[in-house]
């Protein structure tokens, strides 16, 4: 990679986030390096998608930064922000269900950034656009052969909507991909197949953001964990130090888990 | 035959035509099993003029085209881009106001009026619509049916354009015959053209933003834009349909911003059958010369019209058009077990 390794790629800075009575982020700030994959769990409520949302621009934090390569990129809307490579998954799953799965893929190729950088491993040609999406969605795991790829979205499971979040992220031909709980309502065999995708998009050097509730899964790919409880940050670091600290344990694990999850980890 | 020995198949040539794809072309009966409904709509559409009597159905025809482009262009937004629009009238009354200035101001000749109106009215409308864009579902519904309400009213509060008489003296069409072929044309143009825009790559984005627009969005794609680029279509077609009807009356004036604009192409498309294209234009075929003949009735021509609408609604939801097709494609027969 020709990016500067120590240089945050992602910067939050003091981000708060306030739904009228409702304090869903409180000064939140973190840097994200280029090649992390960072984890952010956090008890239900304690503002994980909320900072998905605030850095994706689907939000805009009441107050606080939001920096991406040094440019301020807060408020900005979804899709200039998108446009420069910082993407996501949604955790409700929102593909397009009327289509088939393989179309779903042909709308990101349609974008000025897909038309820039061609796409998914693409050297710019963008010609036969239905070709692109179905070598994208079997290289995320899509059967290629079968018709799979050519059945209505609204017919497929979970496991593979949960991958054309993905594959939808990847046609952007992304420097970050956030993910919003891609593993949850997986089954443990859909989990497993997961994880290995999700290593290899940051062997090829993509940023990635998860945020998680399957430890064991997040600690094989985290390289740091931070957690976030009731909209503030509990602590960052990587996955050891973050189970050992005693409040992550009263604020998340409960005692009991932790020695579970700590002895996978 | 009795059902132990035998059972009822059923075949749906339509897949099996369009999944025996490039091979449909090598025979002439799966060839003209595919072409025969199209061919039979462009024949009896342009046969229409020969076909009615006397010049008042003649007149009926020219309406139920300026109807069926407004059908389409409320099919193309609402089940295509997720826009339900109740502008109808909007479209209509800038179109035809458009045309009606032009043409008793600058004395532009209708062969001009018609598509400059249908390009300066989409701007418009679409313009006036653009603050409206973020609203979806029944929120747009409801902002788009004020419109013509607000147009009708400002022309007569500042009695501006003729005000409450309309503007008066307006050239008609060189011929009846123009007329009717220069709107029966727009409908199959129009109804072709939208049937092949929004299969391609291109128009999939429509759906898609129709699907789930905050996808679209994640995806790096400005949807203002492309809603903005749908309401100019559907626009500009009501507009082109507000000059022409226009230029057939002679007269532009506030009756065109009526409610009857944005109603009736509605209750076209549920009669034809949403999201079929081709359903709204049968739906204004049926429902305006229906409305024509109830006039022998009276105030109670409403009452049928609208027990005609609900009867419609209960029993045929799905709309003609789906239920057409249906039974055109699939047909049933006994086979021994």
């Amino acid at each position: 990679m020709n990016q500067d390794m120590t240089k945050p790629i992602l910067k939050m800075d003091g981000i708060s986030k306030r739904f009228g009575g409702v304090q869903a982020l409180r000064d939140v700030s973190f840097d994200v390096f280029p090649g992390d994959v960072l984890g952010i769990i956090g008890p239900n409520g304690s503002g994980k998608t909320t900072i998905v949302n605030c850095i994706t621009g689907f939000i805009k934090p009441t107050s606080g930064r939001v920096f991406f390569k040094d440019k301020d990129i807060t408020g900005r809307p979804p899709h200039k922000i998108a446009d420069m490579g910082v993407t996501r998954t949604f955790q409700v799953m929102r593909p397009y269900y009327s289509l088939p799965a393989y179309k779903n893929l042909v709308i990101p190729l349609f974008s000025p950034r897909a038309k820039r950088t061609g796409g998914w491993r693409g050297g710019g040609n963008l010609g036969n656009r239905q070709t692109i999406a179905i070598d994208i969605l079997e290289d995320i795991g899509f059967e290629r052969d079968s018709y799979i790829p050519f059945k209505k979205t609204s017919t497929l499971p979970t496991g593979y909507l949960k991958r054309l979040e993905l594959a939808r992220c990847l046609a952007l031909k992304p420097e970050i991909i956030i993910c919003d709980e891609v593993f949850s309502g997986l089954s443990m065999s859909e989990i497993a197949s997961m994880v290995p995708l999700i290593e290899r998009l940051q062997d090829e050097g993509i940023t990635i953001i998860m945020i998680e509730h399957r430890l064991r899964e997040l600690f094989q790919v985290a390289n740091r964990v931070m957690v976030l409880n009731f909209g503030e940050k509990l602590i960052e670091g990587n996955p050891v130090e973050v189970m050992a600290d005693k409040q992550v344990k009263e604020a998340y694990f409960g005692s009991e888990e932790v020695e579970e999850v700590m002895t996978y980890a | 035959m009795s059902t132990q020995e035998s059972r009822k198949e059923r075949i749906d040539r339509g897949i099996k035509v369009r999944s025996d794809g490039l091979y449909a072309l090598m025979s002439w009966r799966e060839l003209s099993y595919l072409t025969l409904p199209r061919f039979i709509l462009i024949a009896g559409m342009l046969s229409l003029p020969f076909l009615v009597p006397g010049m008042y159905w003649q007149r009926v025809i020219s309406i139920v085209c300026i109807y069926a482009i407004l059908a389409l262009s409320f099919d193309f937004m609402a089940h295509y881009v997720g826009l339900v629009s109740l502008g109808g009238a909007f479209f209509i009354g800038t179109g035809g106001y458009i045309a009606g200035i032009l043409n008793s101001y600058f004395s532009v000749p209708p062969f001009l009026t018609v598509p400059l109106a249908a390009i300066i009215g989409g701007v418009v409308c679409t313009l006036l619509l653009l603050p409206c864009l973020p609203l979806k579902g029944v929120y747009f519904a409801i902002v788009t049916l004020m419109y013509p309400l607000f147009m009708a009213r400002i022309i007569e509060a500042f009695n501006i354009f003729g005000g409450t008489d309309g503007l008066v003296g307006i050239d008609s069409f060189s011929s009846s015959f123009a007329e009717q072929y220069l709107v029966i044309c727009m409908v199959l143009i129009f109804l072709f053209g939208l049937r092949r825009f929004v299969t391609t790559d291109r128009g999939l984005i429509f759906t898609a933003i129709m699907d789930n627009d905050q996808a679209v969005r994640a995806s790096g794609i400005n949807i203002t834009k492309y809603k903005a680029l749908a309401v100019f279509i559907a626009s500009a077609m009501g507009c082109l349909a507000g000059a022409c009807l226009t230029h057939i009356y002679m007269w532009s004036g506030i009756s065109q911003f009526a409610l009857d604009f944005s109603i009736l192409p509605i209750a076209a498309t549920v009669i034809g059958g949403s999201g079929t294209l081709v359903g709204p234009i049968l739906g204004c075929l049926i429902l305006v010369p229906v409305s024509e003949l109830l006039r022998d009735f009276g105030t109670l021509r409403i009452v049928f019209y609208a027990s005609i609408l609900v009867g419609f609604i209960l029993f045929r939801s799905d709309g003609i058009m789906e239920f057409g097709q249906r039974k055109y494609e699939q047909f049933e027969r006994w086979t021994k077990i």
